[in-house]
């Protein structure tokens, strides 16, 4: 599932006409060719571009004033503060379990690879609420260890564990699924040679793989904290909507629209809304980097 | 067993590998064999009752219906973006193409109270269209535009690399042979294409079956009209049935499970017409 998100690399640089422009055989009509662009872009305005400038548009209908008070509201900031905790567990537990699968898969053979790959994937095609409810299954009061947290006074579901487990959930994929095809792209006679030198595992792995993936696991990381931050179903399931406790940002978001607050909602909603352009700005810049750095690799090789 | 066994020359082989399946058990494949055992729990008869109930039923129909349609109207418009982006060279561009991925990165509540904003009756949108008698905002025809918004660049994504590896001789041989543009389209390209759109539009469709937070806000989730399945999943959570939101969300992952399946195939079957890792 992963597929459409996955590192894009050496896409066609467009300086003037693009190859295909250049040749008779490979270009439209020019009638053709602009229906194709204008219907193209008219749905890529209306579908994607409207709804982004609109929530900006809507933030600051009531002016900066308005604006300004929705964000430094105690709510909005403690609802900001539990967004980073959860990012905060959420990412380097996921890293570190991307780093070693990609390891154990790229670089072995072993029986049953196709299956764990699949299995990794599994948390993507899960709805967002299915991932909410399977931890109230297991750590609800109904749940299987209900009663026993209960007793021992511990709080999982409708508690900040309960949010960080949701998008720890929700995240689990994005690096493993950048780092696998990239390493097994790469594979492991760079590491061999450094085994061979006289390198421990973790020497090999910190001079010789990590240089190789950076990209990779930069870009990897960004998708993560763009989804553990931007999280909506999942941790809405296991949140309980506790104002000041319990609430992320875009949980927050929701009680204000359902307030009927509509230029406080716009307005947080726009801060996460900032971290999406962040998001691709960087994620951008990074695809642009890993091209030059395999563009790099290819010219050292020829 | 032990002759198969090969020598391995990097370490940490156990650790990582015993790593992997311990996090993998206890974050995914152990939470979700909950919803299966939790479901056990029902007699047959008692699951078919909860899983057919006919408010639960309307909900199937909307979900499943509006995914299949936002995905085939994200196959059309998200090729025609495809080429635009590989073929065309337009201002502003760049900037496009890095747009595309909006979808995955702005958080889906966000899209959702926006794209209401934007079709309510005194929206931007909403204001031109209540005139015609075309209602978006609280109608099935809200999720529709949710769901066209979060799939989009799914199929954008899948079909861009495949058209940007795509060798101009091909065409130059079919114009050299004496098909017309539409011929060669239709006889050279599409087929080539068409493996990885068909991937696009499944990818396109398991997203939008368990979308949530996009649609809620526009859908107005009214019984029977515009309630989709997930919805029905919080609902029966909402009144404490955990057993009922249990059953609904098993006949959601087994339809998941196969769709993964499905994209699996597809994927191998890209990569197999195309000659691509993936």
């Amino acid at each position: 599932m992963a597929g459409a998100t996955t590192l894009r690399l050496g896409a066609a640089a467009d300086f003037g006409q693009t190859r295909f422009e250049a040749r008779a055989a490979t270009r439209e009509t020019p009638l053709v060719k602009w229906l194709i662009l204008g219907t193209a872009l008219t749905f890529f305005a209306v579908f994607l571009l409207m709804p982004l400038i609109a929530v900006f548009v809507e933030a600051l209908r009531n002016g900066w004033e308005t604006y300004a008070t929705a964000l430094v509201d105690p709510d909005a900031l403690s609802a900001l503060r539990l967004t980073l905790i959860a990012a905060a567990i959420a990412l380097p537990l996921n890293l570190v379990f991307g780093v070693a699968a990609a390891w154990a898969i790229a670089k072995f053979e072993f029986r049953g690879k196709h299956f764990l790959i699949t299995l990794i994937d599994l948390p993507f095609s899960v709805s967002p609420v299915i991932a909410g409810l399977i931890y109230v299954l297991v750590f609800g009061a109904q749940g299987w260890f209900g009663p026993w947290l209960a007793e021992h006074d511990l709080k999982i579901i409708f508690a900040v564990p309960g949010i960080v487990l949701a998008t720890v959930f929700v995240t689990f994929p994005f690096i493993a699924r950048e780092l696998i095809p990239l390493m097994q792209a790469q594979g492991k006679e760079e590491e061999e040679a450094a085994v061979v030198l006289g390198a421990n595992g973790l020497q090999t792995f910190w001079h010789v793989t990590l240089p190789n993936i950076k990209w990779g696991l930069l870009y990897g990381v960004i998708l993560t904290n763009a989804r553990a931050m931007g999280e909506f179903g999942a941790v809405s399931v296991v949140s309980g909507h506790i104002r000041g406790q319990t609430n992320t940002l875009p949980l927050h978001v929701e009680i204000l629209y359902n307030e009927y607050q509509f230029a406080a909602a716009f307005a947080v909603a726009s801060l996460l809304a900032l971290l999406a352009l962040v998001t691709l700005g960087v994620k951008t810049w990074v695809e642009h980097r890993a091209a030059h750095a395999q563009h790099d690799v290819s010219e050292g090789q020829s | 067993m032990a002759a198969a066994r090969t020598f391995r020359m990097l370490p940490g082989f156990n650790l990582t590998l015993g790593y992997t399946l311990g996090y993998l058990s206890l974050i995914v494949l152990i939470p979700l064999a909950a919803v299966f055992l939790k479901t056990a729990e029902l007699t047959l008869a008692e699951f078919w009752d909860v899983v057919t109930a006919p408010r639960v039923v309307a909900s199937y129909k909307l979900s499943f219906g509006m995914s299949l349609l936002a995905a085939a109207i994200n196959a059309v418009f998200g090729l025609m973006l495809a080429w635009a982006l590989v073929r065309y060279s337009f201002p502003g561009k760049k900037l496009i193409d890095a747009l595309v991925d909006l979808p995955f990165a702005l958080p889906t509540a966000v899209a959702g109270i926006s794209l209401t904003a934007l079709y309510a009756k005194n929206g931007w949108f909403g204001q031109f269209l209540e005139p015609l008698g075309i209602q978006v905002a609280f109608k099935p025809l809200g999720v529709l535009v949710a769901l066209v918004f979060i799939g989009l660049p799914f199929v954008v994504r899948t079909v861009q690399p495949i058209l940007e590896d795509l060798d101009t001789e091909l065409e130059e041989a079919a114009t050299s042979l004496g098909a017309q543009r539409w011929q060669t389209f239709r006889h050279v390209i599409l087929p080539i294409l068409f493996p990885a759109l068909l991937t696009g539009f499944a990818l396109a469709f398991a997203r939008a079956v368990g979308e949530y937070g996009s649609v809620i806000f526009i859908a107005g989730n009214i019984p029977m009209v515009s309630e989709i399945t997930p919805l029905m999943i919080i609902t029966k959570l909402e009144q404490y049935d955990y057993t009922g939101a249990t059953a609904i969300a098993t006949v959601m992952l087994i339809l998941s499970f196969t769709l993964l399946l499905i994209i699996n195939g597809l994927q191998a079957w890209t990569a197999k017409r195309t000659g691509r890792d993936r």
